[in-house]
């Protein structure tokens, strides 16, 4: 079992590199290739998932620890691991299926598959390392490749979006360099299990690591947070998240901002520093302010990818939220049953969260596709020729802004009560607040954009319903929005949250369990 | 100390030349300026006055030794530096392409 999980990085990486060099004599066969390595990571995961307990590592090279020291590069999977792994391969076999028809209206498809196969691997490899520096290098790939595919129009809008998006991004990756040299010089180790032993031995002695581990936290914020577009580092997102291809679009909202950005501040804050009151604290308040901020922002947009883009800032503001209360009460002795409330409320809000932006942003794409403009003001009526685009979006628009029965409500719920009882009030008002605005945007763009008058314009130019991959695609993560509200039933949270949810409660058992003590 | 403060003195310029920088390619420049000063940074993290290349041979076992680690991740780190680099580069000429200017301040089709 333990020998699958490099399998993870091998597959995409290896397919990257046959189809750029076979795509050249093969026509087509990047189209057959990718969904199928993307399926067949689907199945790993569900496999790890239903199979596997516990903690699993794997030691490249084969290494054993010399003295209780771990030297090789570690991979680990546990329950968290998982559940972001769940995300990526569902999210992204949705979004290549889609692209299989939507990529059509570029001249070099093919190195959209390769820039595309590259960025699953270089999020896998994130999820799984568990060493510092591996984060860092798996971080770069899957950033140089997501900063070519937004690019990839090769139009003004792209390249500006790009542009932006690459120097920010960049400033962002030195930061994290830093304070990882800056780790490395104060511990010795490189591996996040090791690192956390060695802060817990230096926090008794009292001389100075205090002012060190709160300098390192502070650069750590600073870097993941331009990574999840946090506010106030969030000025990137809008541009490159609307600018990219539709399902490119769907994986950056969806997944990259979540495995580059949440997961590593979580693994890292929970798992490898000593919680305190005051870092739980910066990080409950930049969630929340960028949850405001992101909603108030959207309702003046009229681009339609551009308004799902402050959203993302807005619902990734609930995401750290509801973790943030987590740590709050853990950090402050509270009780752990809230905290485990909290983060289970965070963690089901990242699951939905990319299933229903993922939706979304793909029937934008639709759109986008068949009527070949993003201005809301230009649209209207669009449901009497997109019936299933137009469905399809109803139904992600509802489950964002949390109509009960699907998803978003549940996750929404749970945050909100779990505020409640960690007696945050002003921060459930706030949460409650914000989602009636996401409801006031979300009625706007359903209204300009699939109603409001009878779709004659479109009759006229003979506009059809979009082919059938894309169409399947959004269909079947239109569903997922129904299921997934499932996950409330405690028995169906066993599987698939309640493993996540430990990890991150029992802080100190990450280091313990891989050091082996 | 005084050698690491400089350090980040170099890491500060460079960030000064991302900021305040109209030209593209000097923004460019600035952020290769703050790679470097990290890269330096990290070789000095290694560094041990009067050590020696980390091999054992027979009558230097038990000389000084400096540290290899931070080179080995330096080299990766040099080697995902080109990469960027080189993709900001691409872009930079794309966009001058589209626009004929290296000027941020003219290349404002984005906003809200």
């Amino acid at each position: 079992m333990n020998s699958l999980i490099p399998l993870f990085v091998i597959i995409p990486l290896g397919c990257a590199f046959l189809m750029a060099m076979l795509g050249r004599f093969i026509k087509n066969i990047n189209k057959f290739i990718t969904p199928i390595f993307m399926l067949s990571l689907v199945y790993l995961t569900f496999h790890f998932i239903i199979n596997s307990e516990g903690t699993l590592i794997y030691k490249v090279g084969g290494f054993e620890p010399v003295n209780g020291i771990p030297i090789a590069i570690y991979m680990v999977m546990d329950g968290l691991t998982k559940l972001i792994l769940l995300v990526i391969s569902l999210v992204g076999f949705l979004a290549i299926f889609y692209s299989l028809s939507y990529t059509k209206q570029y001249t070099s498809e093919r190195k959209f598959y390769v820039l595309f196969s590259l960025m699953i691997a270089g999020m896998n490899g994130i999820v799984l390392s568990g060493d510092i520096f591996n984060i860092f290098v798996f971080l770069e790939i899957a950033a140089i490749s997501s900063y070519a595919l937004v690019a990839f129009g090769v139009e003004k809008q792209q390249l500006e979006a790009s542009f932006k998006y690459q120097v920010l991004g960049g400033i962002a990756s030195l930061i994290i360099l830093l304070a990882i040299g800056l780790i490395y010089w104060n511990t010795g180790t490189l591996n996040i299990a090791d690192i956390s032993r060695q802060l817990t031995i230096n926090c008794s002695s009292p001389t100075g690591t205090n002012v060190f581990i709160k300098f390192i936290s502070v650069l750590l914020i600073a870097g993941f947070g331009l990574k999840a577009a946090i506010f106030p580092f969030h000025t990137w997102l809008p541009d490159a998240h609307s600018s990219a291809p539709s399902p490119i679009s769907a994986m950056l909202s969806g997944v990259l901002i979540k495995a580059v950005g949440i997961y590593v501040i979580i693994r890292l804050f929970f798992n490898m520093f000593p919680l305190s009151y005051e870092l739980s604290m910066t990080i409950t308040v930049l969630g929340t302010i960028s949850m405001i901020i992101g909603g108030l922002l959207a309702i003046g947009q009229w681009d339609i990818k551009r308004m799902l883009a402050y959203s993302s800032i807005s619902q990734i503001g609930y995401i750290v939220l509801g973790l943030g209360i987590g740590m709050l009460v853990l950090a402050t002795g509270g009780n752990k049953a809230v905290a485990a409330l909290s983060i289970t409320g965070g963690l089901f809000h990242l699951l939905n969260h990319s299933i229903f932006k993922g939706l979304l942003f793909l029937s934008a794409g639709a759109v986008e596709y068949r009527t070949g403009t993003r201005d809301m003001r230009k649209m209207g009526g669009l449901s009497e020729v997109l019936p299933i685009t137009s469905r399809t979006s109803l139904v992600g628009s509802l489950a964002i802004s949390g109509i009960p029965p699907f998803n978003g409500f549940f996750s929404k719920l749970i945050i909100i009560i779990a505020a409640i009882q960690a007696q945050y009030y002003v921060l459930a008002f706030l949460a409650v607040l914000v989602s009636v605005i996401t409801i006031a945007y979300f009625m706007k763009l359903q209204k300009y954009t699939f109603y409001n008058n009878d779709g004659s314009k479109w009759k006229e130019k003979k506009i059809k319903e979009v082919p059938f991959s894309m169409a399947f695609s959004m269909i079947v993560m239109a569903l997922l929005c129904i299921t997934l509200s499932l996950l409330v039933i405690p028995d169906v949270r066993e599987i698939f949250l309640k493993p996540a949810v430990d990890v991150l409660i029992n802080t100190a058992d990450y280091s313990t369990k891989i050091l082996g003590m | 100390m005084i050698i690491y403060i400089l350090c980040f003195i170099l890491f500060l310029v460079g960030l000064y030349g991302v900021v305040s920088k109209r030209n593209l390619i000097k923004i460019i420049i600035g952020i290769a300026i703050m790679e470097y000063s990290i890269n330096l940074f990290f070789i000095m993290i290694g560094y041990i006055e009067g050590g020696t290349a980390p091999i054992i041979t027979k009558g230097f076992e038990h000389s000084k030794f400096v540290d290899p680690l931070p080179q080995a991740m330096i080299l990766t780190s040099i080697v995902i530096g080109l990469a960027t680099t080189a993709l900001l580069l691409a872009v930079a000429i794309r966009l001058y392409q589209k626009y004929g200017t290296f000027d941020i301040n003219k290349i404002k089709d984005l906003k809200g």
